[in-house]
């Protein structure tokens, strides 16, 4: 006890779309518990912000009482409250933050708001080692490819439309499943035998998924076999996405890849990436699977970071930010 | 000889009766499908060497080109001497940087007028010649079009080159490549291709806007 006294604990809470989550780390880089609950929309259909944000005031008491139980620690213990947010829904987010907001006056704790997008880029950092990598964010909110210079992280690309999550949830969503659709394509697309021609988009270090969408939604109207469509859609989706980071890492010339969010936990896309990786003598490294989905850990560590550097914000300012872009993030605690 | 390892291509450094050339040879991407692959580098290979004759004629200074093999993916084409903008832009005064950008703008409106769309516009494709011109090279993702949209993009794409590569000089560059670019088109014609970048910026995802 003495020795966790000294320590540096972060609660975070993650609420930016599906996925409600709480975690506590602590600043020797240990994630001491990170659970969640999932809001499923019904087959068909998108996520309806409203549902998602009730569904997240009903998991969060217990949710929170759970991890401080299972991680013995007693609230009164933590250093900070991290919240995400933004980018994501206004009122999921907003019940991360009124929660947050709320446990933070009533311990009398510095408040943490963290941008869920560089939550993605820090747990991969932390898990995987990474120290100066050319970063591949995919997920249902962001496709971008991003390098850190100066305080910043800087888009060196991204897609001009929607992102490869939003790509596979709404196709998914097209053919009857329910989001998210990642999974589905993904175990569809092995029995997939066959290349239905689709359109392939890439500019410069961008992508665009869009017309992909209509086109493989077309296909499959047109009678060509769901299978065959999804193990196609994948294919030309991942290869654009490849395409782009390897035209990336050509012009950077950065040691390291590092592959994180939740479509990162896709084995056809780890193989490209990592094909690409080691043509550029790069080495390749991915999230721990535990933490390529949304989670509460990725507030928490990333909570700690700005904790550490004195990144807090008062209550009464800590308004969530929808669209809150991961280069605006001012960062003090990385070197380069 | 190897000499860069791009994304698309490997640029060998060779001989042609004589000559010194690049040799553009598009290998074969493992981590692709072989039906989207052959067809890309077959494709590619054609078009970006119909494109380079093209922004020529425009008046845009490109290598020469001297062979394409389509069946082998390879373009033989003229070594351009000179340093790349990469490199160069951070070095420059604040004059000759802002002089080198009105070029660059000037390059991409001549290109455009001829309904050419670069494509991949950054600073590693563009070199200084020794007669003071910016050449352009690296026309894999080229493509025409008389679109304000594909026109948006391209400018788009070496807007964030700048703010990503050369954050520091990022915005002063690019009101230099705008200022070259309205030099050619006029102002009516240029501001409705910036309102288009303006428009694929917000489009992207989570621009904040107040």
């Amino acid at each position: 006890m003495i020795v966790l006294a000294k320590l540096v604990l972060c609660l975070g809470i993650e609420s930016t779309a599906h996925t409600f989550g709480v975690s506590i780390a602590s600043d020797e880089g240990r994630i001491l518990e990170d659970a969640k609950e999932v809001y499923k929309p019904a087959p068909g259909a998108g996520i309806h912000p409203r549902d998602a944000a009730q569904h997240h005031c009903a998991a969060a008491p217990d949710l929170v009482a759970k991890v401080f139980e299972k991680a013995k620690i007693r609230p009164r213990q933590i250093d900070a409250v991290a919240f995400s947010m933004g980018p994501g829904l206004g009122p999921a987010l907003r019940v991360g933050a009124t929660i947050a907001r709320a446990l933070a006056v009533y311990l009398k704790k510095p408040l943490v708001g963290v941008n869920h997008a560089i939550g993605h880029i820090e747990i991969a950092s932390l898990t995987t080692g990474a120290r100066d990598p050319l970063v591949v964010l995919v997920s249902g909110g962001h496709s971008a490819l991003a390098a850190f210079a100066q305080n910043r992280w800087r888009i060196f690309g991204e897609t001009e439309d929607i992102t490869v999550g939003n790509l596979f949830d709404m196709f998914a969503r097209e053919i009857g499943y329910a989001s998210p659709g990642g999974q589905i394509v993904e175990q569809l697309a092995r029995k997939g035998r066959r290349y239905v021609e689709l359109p392939y988009t890439v500019k410069g270090n961008d992508v665009a998924y869009s017309g992909l969408l209509t086109a493989a939604v077309r296909k499959v109207k047109e009678g060509e076999r769901v299978e065959d469509v999804c193990f196609s859609l994948q294919e030309v989706a991942f290869a654009m996405l490849t395409e782009a980071t390897e035209r990336c890492l050509a012009l950077i010339e950065k040691p390291e890849l590092l592959l994180t969010g939740g479509v990162a936990a896709n084995v056809k896309l780890q193989t490209m990436m990592r094909l690409i990786a080691q043509e550029h003598d790069a080495t390749f490294k991915v999230v721990d699977r535990k933490f390529s989905a949304d989670c509460g850990a990725q507030i928490a560590w990333t909570g700690i970071l700005a904790y550490k550097s004195g990144g807090t914000v008062k209550v009464e300012e800590s308004v969530v930010r929808p669209r809150w872009r991961l280069d605006n993030v001012f960062i003090p605690w990385r070197e380069g | 000889m190897l000499i860069k390892k791009g994304a698309e291509a490997n640029i060998h450094l060779g001989e042609w009766n004589g000559r010194k050339v690049i040799e553009k040879k598009r290998i074969t991407k493992e981590y692709r499908l072989k039906e989207i692959d052959t067809a890309l580098r077959s494709y590619r290979t054609a078009h970006e060497a119909q494109i380079i004759h093209e922004a020529k004629k425009a008046g845009v200074p490109t290598p020469i080109i001297y062979q394409v093999d389509r069946s082998a993916s390879t373009i033989i084409m003229e070594r351009v001497e000179g340093e790349r903008l990469k490199e160069l832009l951070p070095r420059l005064s604040a004059k000759a940087r802002r002089k080198l950008c009105r070029l660059v703008g000037q390059n991409i409106a001549r290109m455009h007028q001829r309904d050419i769309i670069h494509g991949d516009l950054t600073t590693s494709n563009m070199i200084l010649l020794e007669n003071g011109e910016v050449c352009l090279i690296d026309f894999g993702l080229s493509y025409f079009s008389d679109e304000l949209e594909d026109r948006g993009v391209d400018l788009h794409l070496i807007k964030r080159a700048l703010n990503s590569a050369h954050y520091r000089v990022a915005e002063s560059c690019f009101a230099e490549i705008k200022g070259g670019y309205v030099s050619l088109t006029g102002r009516r014609q240029a501001e409705e291709v910036f309102k288009k970048v303006n428009e694929i910026e917000k489009r992207g995802r989570y621009s904040e806007r107040m």
